[in-house]
């Protein structure tokens, strides 16, 4: 790597030195060296699977490099040891936060810091400190509040109080924006900012290049597990950094504007009672034909209950849904499915696929009661064999066969399958919850044209996302939701990620407080 | 060292595990024989020949064989759904008092009604046993672990109750033992003068017949399903708590059969020691044939030997016949221990 | 009515506690496993394994607090078995604690059939012997029922305290709390998860043993076939019905033990109209209706019965 011009505002406080990590055949990091100085931002720039998550785990002691060595402000650290990294200064903020909902802020803030055999937890003095914390960075948080009480931005600022606790000086953040409303965003950059001024060096791992330019000092590229590039952020660019990050010019979806086609999917005051607050809230929305609807949100606002009614899982305690002007009474997947209804659900593993069954077994998993793959309750393998096989083929689903067992897939090809399957049917109503989370730039932009494609055929697809470029890029018409309520549908050509940002965080939406 | 998961399926495992189980379970119980001061090769060798030796000791390992094959395919069919019915016991005695309500005289008919009829009784008694706990599973997510197993108790009780009174035997001299069973009721005995009976090619057709389900109907793919990931098959559209129930309804009524034909087969009464653990042990008998049911036969035939032959091992070395069980739990063990390698690997470092 | 009246007598109260005593154990033992996030289905095996273990050192002339002592090691040493099974190896909780279950209340057995082979009437040890404390045990009805126990009582309801104590006051608890609802949690903050949930699963079975010990070493002086009789499981039960924590517990199980002297003195008022076994059946279908009651509620520690892998991806 050639030298940068050395304009450093500080020592070098952290060196990985050829750090190599394999996965059975997968080799998630090659031999990836770079430092890290004192009062910077450097952010860690790659596509999903590009290998960031595994070398900042590797760097936190969750898994132990096959090669290479870490140097924490001049002394190797340990490799395997949390502990060590947390004792060295190192401080993780996770992508998927670790935090044990049932417990309050401070006990979450306190576990692990004091000896474990203590007699006593010493509270008062905790409550001090992170009383003082707070004040000094400007991370508001309460102390005795249980954690599930608690909004997704007010969780990401215990994480990083976590950190600060223990007098933290290199922060990792793991995807910190991704379910953080763009108002919550800058708050988060401000914090930052003053984090970096009291002297921490900061490694900001993201996919999204606005946020790369907008907070960091510099920015390393990984690309398939390589370190490929390593730019000033004065001296680059969107896209320059875009084309570091695939390795090729990003092909842009091309949404041509079509007339749009009949009612297909109408909810009307529909209401999913929960516990306390309703789920949905007297939600209404025409979906049409040849139509993209983006719902956009942070994520726990009610998409998941909508998707839910949709898909035949939940039913709403009150207000109707109807599919092509007729309305549905029974809410039951099944029915939902044999009415046209496709549906990529949000979780791929958990819920869209059934890992340990093969994949010609999940291809039938709502179809298998039905000729050709099963007559009089006896199922016609020879059939289901000769489906799968096209399936796997005409979505180009990388697998050893239609018998393998469908967890050994990848994300890409795992959600390959899940479309060949729903689209299968030419279906006339799509429900896309997430359906790009976690891919690769290639599986994201084949998804991408699958639905378009899908639209252009006359179906209505619902999306949910929380990606708001996703959402901007394919919807023709966008609402927001927050607290179960939902806003009125908006042109895409009327709305901005600014103004989608403040909805999200509830204004504008009538009496959603 | 640390356990990664393996990208590709690992057959091989499906042999290793079943063998390592076994070698594993005569590990731990020379270690025992050694402790109680006996030769181990003497006491196997003892073990050995008392369950397989003669054409008696062979006879009498398949007629213990027989409620195991049962209780085996009962928890086999339920864990593949995971379905977790530790209540075997239960559902083994409701099949024996619905063989002796029904064949005791109560009904005079001949054999081939009558018989069909008891076993259709009986896997209903045990069916709506389970089902019982099922519904608070799907219904209240009460854990039909325990359930089930307190289940297991109030159900010895409720036996020893009818044998103080309703289907006590007049004739017994107070011991609390039913009527025998009419000629009629009777399962035929398989070699004449032996004890292996007929329930014993019922077992063999049972485990046929859950292997056709499991293999070719779309219930054996319900229960599959649903058993590796209920929120996935519910999404998918698979009715998730009525494949649960039928689920239940099959794996009872299998558990069942074991107290048709341990009654109308071998003891012609109901006692109070008509099971000694055979639903427990079919637990075991499930985990080794790794849920297969043809797997189960074997299985069963194996623990079977092991009591058998531990047995009369006790009669003439005289280490505790405890050893068997001791075997079993271990091979258990051993057994979903070496399962975990068909999906992880070890990995040193 | 006599069936009130019986209520108010103190000796029911003192078969109640004394009742209560081995399930407290045991149930404390199970709640800590539990709130690490391990379900430990052992727990019928490991209360024979500890009714034996401190037992038949007493009985070869080791004194009562070594037997008891030998009791929680030998609980300890299968509840290492399975949370070996199931932390790091992730083995089914169910499974495993059957298998556990199974693997020590034979090898309970064989041991004694190999040190006593042909004994018709099972020798018997002198156990703890009421302990009357002065003062206390002068105060009317609760007196009676709470102060003329054994020692092993007083450390039963010593035992709440201490966990209560360490589970809510001390960094350990801390963890082991947090281990149950979110193990990442625990990892994220340099503790280690294995040793923590295997440490906390062997504690608890050590206190499981000792529920088994109460039993020959204070409420019998001798040890018998299926002498637990499905105490432990009853012990799952209570569990629940304590919404996982100490002081509930403690409730629930002198409740159920209550309720279980009751049903013993209504059999005798009683027992001309119904049969014996009824009246044994109740405890079995309370726990089942204490399961069903506590059912709906959101207590239970959400890790729990999901294996933690490190580095799963």
């Amino acid at each position: 790597m050639a030298a940068l011009p050395d304009a450093e505002p500080g020592d070098v406080v952290l060196r990985l030195s050829g750090i190599t990590k394999r996965f059975g055949p997968l080799l998630a990091n090659d031999a990836i060296s770079l430092d890290l100085h004192r009062g910077e931002v450097l952010a860690l720039l790659g596509e999903n699977g590009a290998g960031k998550t595994t070398l900042m785990n590797i760097l936190f002691g969750h898994y132990v490099a096959d090669e290479g060595s870490i140097e924490v402000f001049g002394e190797t650290l340990p490799p395997g040891s949390p502990k060590a990294a947390l004792a060295r200064g190192i401080g993780m903020v996770h992508q998927h936060f670790t935090l044990a909902d049932n417990l309050t802020v401070l006990d979450n803030v306190v576990l692990g810091t004091e000896p474990l055999w203590r007699a006593r937890s010493r509270h008062a003095e905790a409550r001090a400190k992170l009383a003082e914390l707070s004040e000094t960075f400007g991370l508001a948080v309460k102390p005795d509040a249980r954690i599930a009480d608690l909004s997704v931005g007010e969780r990401q600022r215990v994480e990083i109080l976590k950190a600060l606790y223990r007098d933290a000086r290199i922060l990792i953040l793991d995807e910190p924006t991704a379910v953080l409303t763009p108002q919550e965003t800058e708050a988060l950059f401000a914090t930052l900012q003053k984090l970096v001024e009291r002297g921490l060096a900061i490694i900001f791992i993201s996919h999204k290049l606005h946020e790369v330019m907008a907070v960091s000092r510099r920015v390393v590229v990984l690309r398939q597990g390589k370190l490929v590039a390593e730019r000033h952020t004065s001296g680059t660019d969107r896209h320059e950094l875009a084309e570091l990050m695939v390795g090729r010019p990003i092909p842009e979806p091309k949404v041509e504007p079509i007339p749009v086609g009949a009612i297909a999917l109408e909810l009307k005051g529909v209401t999913v009672a929960g516990e306390g607050r309703a789920r949905l809230q007297d939600i209404s929305l025409s979906l049409h034909g040849n139509e993209i609807v983006g719902i956009a949100g942070v994520s726990g606002n009610g998409q998941g209950a909508l998707a839910d009614v949709i898909s035949g899982i939940a039913e709403p305690s009150s207000g109707a849904v109807s599919l092509f002007g007729q309305e549905i009474h029974h809410f039951d997947p099944a029915r939902m499915v044999a009415h046209g209804v496709a549906r990529i659900p949000e979780d791929r593993h958990a819920v869209g696929l059934v890992g340990d069954l093969s994949l010609e077994e999940n291809l039938i998993s709502a179809r298998y009661r039905e000729a050709p793959f099963s007559r009089r309750s006896l199922i016609d393998w020879k059939k289901v064999r000769e489906f799968a096989t096209r399936i796997i083929a005409d979505y180009d689903v990388r697998c050893p066969g239609p018998h393998a067992a469908t967890r050994l897939l990848s994300g890409g090809n795992m959600q390959k399958l899940i479309l060949g399957r729903e689209m299968a049917r030419s279906p006339r109503i799509i429900l896309a919850n997430q359906p790009t989370r976690g891919l690769d730039i290639g599986a994201v932009g084949y998804v991408h044209q699958q639905l378009l494609k899908a639209r252009l055929a006359g179906a209505g697809i619902l999306l949910i996302s929380e990606d708001l470029d996703e959402l901007l890029a394919l919807s023709d018409r966008v609402v927001v939701m927050y607290r179960g309520r939902m806003s009125a549908p908006m042109a895409r050509r009327d709305v901005t990620i600014r103004h989608l940002g403040l909805m999200m965080a509830g204004q504008g939406l009538a009496d959603a407080a | 060292m640390r356990l990664e998961p393996r990208t590709e399926s690992a057959r091989s495992i499906w042999v290793i595990a079943p063998l390592a189980a076994v070698v594993a379970s005569f590990v731990v119980a020379a270690l025992l024989v050694l402790l109680g001061g006996a030769s181990p090769l003497s006491v196997f060798a003892a073990v050995i020949k008392g369950a397989t030796g003669t054409q008696f000791a062979f006879l009498e390992t398949l007629t213990r064989a027989t409620p195991l094959i049962f209780t085996g395919l009962a928890a086999a069919v339920a864990f593949r759904a995971k379905l977790w019915n530790i209540g075997g016991e239960a559902q083994l005695y409701a099949g024996a008092i619905m063989t002796i309500v029904l064949g005791t005289g109560a009904l005079p008919l001949p054999a081939p009604i009558l018989i069909p009829l008891i076993m259709a009784a009986g896997m209903l008694a045990g069916a709506l046993l389970l089902l019982g706990p099922t519904f608070l599973k799907t219904r209240f997510g009460v854990d039909e672990v325990v359930t089930t197993l307190l289940l297991n108790f109030v159900m010895v009780l409720f036996v020893s109750m009818l044998l103080d009174g309703a289907l006590k035997d007049p004739m017994g001299l107070g011991w609390p033992q039913s009527k025998k069973v009419i000629e009629a009721a009777h399962l035929p005995k398989l070699v004449h003068g032996k004890r292996l009976h007929l329930g014993f090619v019922i077992a063999i057709g049972a485990a046929l017949v859950v292997w056709f389900i499991n293999a070719r109907t779309t219930f054996g793919y319900e229960m599959r399903a649903v058993g590796f990931n209920p929120r996935a098959a519910r999404f998918a559209g698979i009715p998730v708590n009525w494949a649960m129930a039928k689920t239940a309804l099959l794996s009872g009524g299998l558990a069942a059969l074991a107290g048709v034909s341990e009654v109308a087969g071998l003891k012609g009464n109901l006692t109070l020691d008509l099971s000694p653990g055979f639903g427990y042990t079919g637990i075991v008998v499930a985990m080794l044939a790794m849920l297969h049911p043809v797997g189960v036969i074997a299985a069963a035939i194996f623990v079977a030997a092991m009591f058998v032959g531990a047995d009369a091992m006790s009669r003439t070395v005289g280490v505790p016949n405890y050893i068997a069980n001791v075997m079993v739990a271990t091979a258990l063990l051993t057994m979903v221990t070496a399962m975990l390698f068909t999906r992880f690997r070890l990995k040193l470092r | 009515m006599q069936v009130i009246q019986i209520l108010f007598e103190a000796s029911l109260w003192a078969a109640a506690i004394r009742i209560a005593s081995p399930l407290i154990f045991a149930t404390l033992g199970e709640l800590i496993c539990e709130r690490a996030g391990v379900l430990n289905l052992g727990i019928e095996g490991i209360m024979t394994v500890g009714a034996f273990a401190g037992w038949v050192v007493v009985y070869h002339g080791a004194d009562l607090w070594t037997g008891i002592l030998i009791a929680a090691i030998a609980g300890a040493a299968f509840g290492l078995l399975h949370g070996f099974l199931t932390v790091p190896l992730g083995l089914s909780q169910h499974v495993t604690g059957i298998g556990i279950t199974l693997l020590a209340t034979s090898l309970t057995y064989y041991a004694y059939r190999l040190a006593f082979p042909s004994v018709t009437s099972p020798p018997k040890i002198a156990t703890f012997v009421p302990l009357e404390i002065p003062l206390l045990s002068q105060i009317p009805i609760l007196g009676d029922a709470l102060f003329k126990q054994t020692p092993l009582t007083y450390f039963a309801f010593l035992a709440v305290i201490v966990v209560a104590y360490v589970l809510y006051r001390t960094p350990i608890g801390l963890a082991v709390r947090t281990v149950g609802e979110n193990p990442a949690a625990v990892e994220a903050q340099g503790i280690d998860v294995t040793w923590l949930r295997i440490g906390a699963v062997a504690v608890g079975s050590a206190f499981m043993a000792l529920g088994g010990a109460f039993l020959t070493m204070s409420a019998f002086n001798s040890f018998y076939f299926d002498m637990v009789n499905g105490r432990g499981w009853i012990c799952i039960a209570l569990v629940v019905f304590g919404s996982w924590r100490p002081g509930k517990a403690l409730l629930g199980a002198i409740l159920f033990a209550a309720f279980d002297a009751y049903q013993l003195r209504l059999q005798q008022l009683a027992g001309a109209y119904l049969p014996y076994q009824v009246f044994l059946m109740l405890p079995y279908i309370l726990s089942i209706l204490a399961l069903i009651a506590m059912s709906r509620r959101a207590g239970y520690p959400r890790a729990l019965m999901i294996p933690y892998r490190k580095g799963e991806r």
